[in-house]
C-alpha cells in the first residue's frame, strides 16, 4: 500500500514537472519573440521590457532559462499581468473562489443524480428508465454546454423571467448574511445546471455498467440464496462494490468540468477564472493564460492522484496487487 | 432476444446517423452552388425573426442565419475529419508499436499517453491558439495531438491480442522480419476497432472547434457555428434565433458522429465477431 502510494506520488510529481516544462516551451515554440509572449500585447514602458529580458534571462541558453523559470515558479512567481497591473498568481487566486462555487455543487449534484439514474436503470435493461438514461447520456455527450447555457438563459431568465440572467449577485439588493447566500444560490442555479449535464451523463453511464457487472458476482447469488430482497441486495451488496469505478470517473473528469465551468462562466458573466481567461484572451495577456493553464493542469493532476489513492483505499484488490 | 433487439436499435440509429452525416457532407459541397444562399450578403432586413422568407431569421447585419448554418458545416466537418485522421494515424502507429514490442518502450509510451490524457486539453488548446494565432491547421494539429492516446490505447490492446494468434506465427515461420510482420500482418488485422474511436474523435473535434470559436479564438472571417454563437451571445436579449439554430446544428452533428461511432463499435466489438 505504501509502495503504491509512493509510486503514484512520484509519478504525479513527474507529470507536474512535465507540465511546467511544457508551459515554458509554449513561450518559445509559438512564432515570434518570446518576450512578446511573456508580456502579452499590452503597451509597456521600455525599461520594463529590459527588466523582463533580464529577469527571464532571455540572452542566456535555453536550459538556463528553463532553470530560471522553474525557480520563479517555486518562489510563487507566475509572472506579472501588465494589463491588470497585478501578479498573475494573485489575479487567479482572486477568481478561484467563484469558479469552485460553481463547480463543486454541480459536481456533487451530478454525481448523486448520475448514480441514482445508473442504479435505477441497471437491473432492467431496455426499461423506460434505461431508455431515459441512454437519452440523457447521448444528450450530455453531444450538447455544447455553453449553448445549453444560452438556451436556459433565453427560456428561464429572459422569456419567463424566473431566474437572473447573469452575474453572481444582485447589485441593487446588496443583501447581507443569509439573504446574500440565497441571492448567490439563486444566481447559481442556471450555470450549475449547464455544467451538470455532461457530468450526469458520464457518471450515469459508468454507474450503470458497473452495477450490471457487480450483479453477476457470486456474492449476489449467495445473497439471493439467503432470501434477501432485491432492493436490499442492490443497495447494500451491489452498490458499495459498484461505487469504486464511479468514484474514479468522477475524479478523472475533474478537468473536464473545469473546462465546462470556463465556458459556462462566459455565458453567465460569472466572475470566476473562466471570465479572467476570456478577458485575458481579448487583452492578449499571455502570462495570465499560461498561469491559468498551469493552475488548472496541476490541480487536475493532484485530483487524479487523490483519486488513485482513494481507489486503493476503497478496493482491497488494488492494495493486494501492489 | 432482448439483446438482439437492442443490437438492432443501435444499428438502426447508427444507420440514421450515417445518413445524416452524408447529408451534411453533401450540403457542405453543394451549398456553394446556390447563389441565393450567401452567408456574407448583408440585406436590408436586420434582426428578423424566423419567417417564410428567412427560415432561420437574420442577424444584426441582415445576413441570413440559414446560409450561415449551412456554410458552417464546412468548417466543422473539415476540422472534425482531419483532426480525427491525425489522431487516428498517430494513435494506430504509436499504439501498435507499444503493443507489439512491449517492454520498457510500452511502459514509456503508455506513460506519455497518460500525460496527454491528464492535461486539460481544452485550456491547453485555447492557450496555444491564442498565442500562435487563429488558424484551422493549428486546431486540427492540436486536437490530433491531444486525442491520439484514446486511439493508441484501443490499438495497443488489439495488437496484443492479434500478435498471439497462430497466423502471425505462421508468417514468422516464413522468415519475414518483425517489422514486416507488424506492418504487413498485425496492423491491418487490428485497425477495425480503432475506427469507432476515430469516429467519436470527429465529434469531439467539432465540439472543441466550436468552443474555441465561441470564445472568439478563430478567425472572424470564417463562418463557423461557434462564431455564430459568439455573436449570438451579445444578442441573447433581442434575438434567440441567432443562438438557437447554430447550436442545434452543433448538437445534431456531434450526436450523429457519437451514434455512428457507437454503431461502428458495436459492429466491430469482439462479442459480435464470435
Amino acid at each position: 500500500m505504501r509502495a503504491y502510494i509512493l509510486s503514484r506520488l512520484g509519478w504525479g510529481a513527474l507529470i507536474v514537472l512535465c507540465i511546467l516544462v511544457l508551459n515554458f516551451l509554449i513561450v518559445h515554440l509559438v512564432p515570434g519573440d518570446p518576450l512578446h509572449a511573456l508580456l502579452g500585447d499590452f503597451p509597456v514602458p521600455p525599461d520594463y521590457v529590459a527588466k523582463m529580458r533580464a529577469d527571464f534571462g532571455l540572452d542566456k541558453p535555453i536550459f538556463a532559462q528553463l532553470l530560471l523559470y522553474l525557480r520563479h515558479l517555486f518562489e510563487g512567481n507566475l509572472g506579472f499581468s501588465f494589463a491588470n497591473r497585478m501578479p498573475v498568481l494573485d489575479l487567479i487566486l482572486a477568481r478561484l473562489g467563484p469558479t469552485l462555487l460553481l463547480m463543486l455543487p454541480a459536481l456533487f449534484m451530478a454525481a448523486v443524480l448520475g448514480v441514482v439514474l445508473g442504479v435505477a436503470a441497471a437491473p432492467r435493461a431496455g426499461s423506460a428508465t434505461d431508455s431515459a438514461l441512454t437519452a440523457v447520456s447521448l444528450f450530455g455527450y453531444s450538447v455544447p454546454i455553453f449553448w445549453l447555457g444560452q438556451m436556459l438563459v433565453i427560456v428561464f431568465a429572459i422569456r419567463l423571467g424566473w431566474l437572473p440572467v447573469q452575474g453572481m449577485r444582485d447589485m441593487r439588493a446588496n443583501a447581507q448574511g443569509f439573504h446574500a447566500f440565497l441571492d448567490v444560490a439563486w444566481h447559481l442555479l442556471l450555470p450549475c445546471l449547464s455544467v451538470m449535464i455532461f457530468y450526469i451523463a458520464v457518471v450515469a453511464r459508468v454507474a450503470r455498467a458497473s452495477v450490471i457487472e457487480a450483479l453477476h458476482n457470486d456474492y449476489v447469488l449467495t445473497a439471493k440464496a439467503k432470501g434477501l430482497s432485491k432492493r436490499y441486495i442492490l443497495w447494500h451488496h451491489v452498490l458499495p462494490n459498484a461505487m469504486i469505478p464511479v468514484v474514479t470517473v468522477i475524479g478523472y473528469n475533474f478537468g473536464q468540468s473545469l473546462t465546462g465551468a470556463i465556458l459556462v462562466e462566459t455565458v453567465f458573466a460569472w466572475p470566476g477564472m473562466g471570465n479572467l481567461f476570456i478577458t485575458s484572451i481579448a487583452n492578449r495577456d499571455y502570462p495570465v493564460l499560461q498561469g491559468i493553464f498551469l493552475i488548472t493542469a496541476v490541480s487536475v493532476v493532484v485530483i487524479n492522484l487523490l483519486t488513485d489513492i482513494l481507489y486503493a483505499v476503497l478496493d482491497p484488490r488494488v492494495r493486494a496487487n501492489t | 432476444m432482448r439483446k438482439f433487439l437492442s443490437n438492432i436499435t443501435t444499428q438502426r440509429s447508427g444507420f440514421i446517423a450515417f445518413c445524416f452525416i452524408v447529408l451534411l457532407a453533401l450540403t457542405a459541397v453543394l451549398v456553394g452552388y446556390v447563389p441565393s444562399l450567401d452567408p456574407r450578403n448583408m440585406g436590408s432586413d436586420a434582426l428578423q425573426p424566423p419567417s417564410l422568407q428567412y427560415l432561420m431569421g437574420t442577424d444584426d447585419l441582415g445576413r441570413s442565419v440559414l446560409a450561415g448554418v449551412l456554410y458552417g458545416i464546412r468548417v466543422s466537418l473539415t476540422v472534425g475529419f482531419f483532426a480525427a485522421v491525425v489522431a487516428t494515424v498517430l494513435g494506430v502507429l504509436i499504439g501498435a508499436v507499444s503493443g507489439f514490442y512491449g517492454g520498457w518502450l510500452d511502459t514509456f509510451i503508455m506513460r506519455v499517453a497518460e500525460f496527454f490524457q491528464v492535461v486539460p486539453s481544452f485550456i491547453l488548446a485555447a492557450v496555444i491558439v491564442a498565442m500562435s494565432g487563429p488558424g484551422l491547421v493549428q486546431i486540427v494539429l492540436i486536437v490530433g495531438l491531444l486525442a491520439w492516446p484514446q486511439v493508441a490505447r484501443v490499438m495497443r490492446g488489439e495488437v496484443m491480442r492479434v500478435k498471439r494468434l497462430e497466423f502471425v506465427d505462421a508468417v514468422r515461420c516464413m522468415g519475414i522480419s518483425e517489422h514486416k510482420v507488424l506492418f504487413g500482418e498485425v496492423i491491418p488485422n487490428s485497425v477495425a476497432p480503432v475506427l469507432a474511436v476515430g469516429t467519436l474523435i470527429v465529434g469531439q473535434a467539432i465540439l472543441l472547434e466550436a468552443s474555441l470559436s465561441f470564445l472568439g479564438l478563430t478567425s472572424a472571417e470564417l463562418i463557423s457555428w461557434g462564431r455564430m454563437l459568439n455573436s449570438g451571445q451579445r444578442m441573447l436579449f433581442n434575438a434567440w434565433w441567432l443562438s438557437f439554430f447554430p447550436g442545434i446544428a452543433i448538437f445534431l452533428a456531434v450526436l450523429a458522429f457519437n451514434l455512428f461511432g457507437d454503431a461502428v463499435g458495436a459492429i466491430f466489438s469482439p462479442r459480435n465477431r464470435r
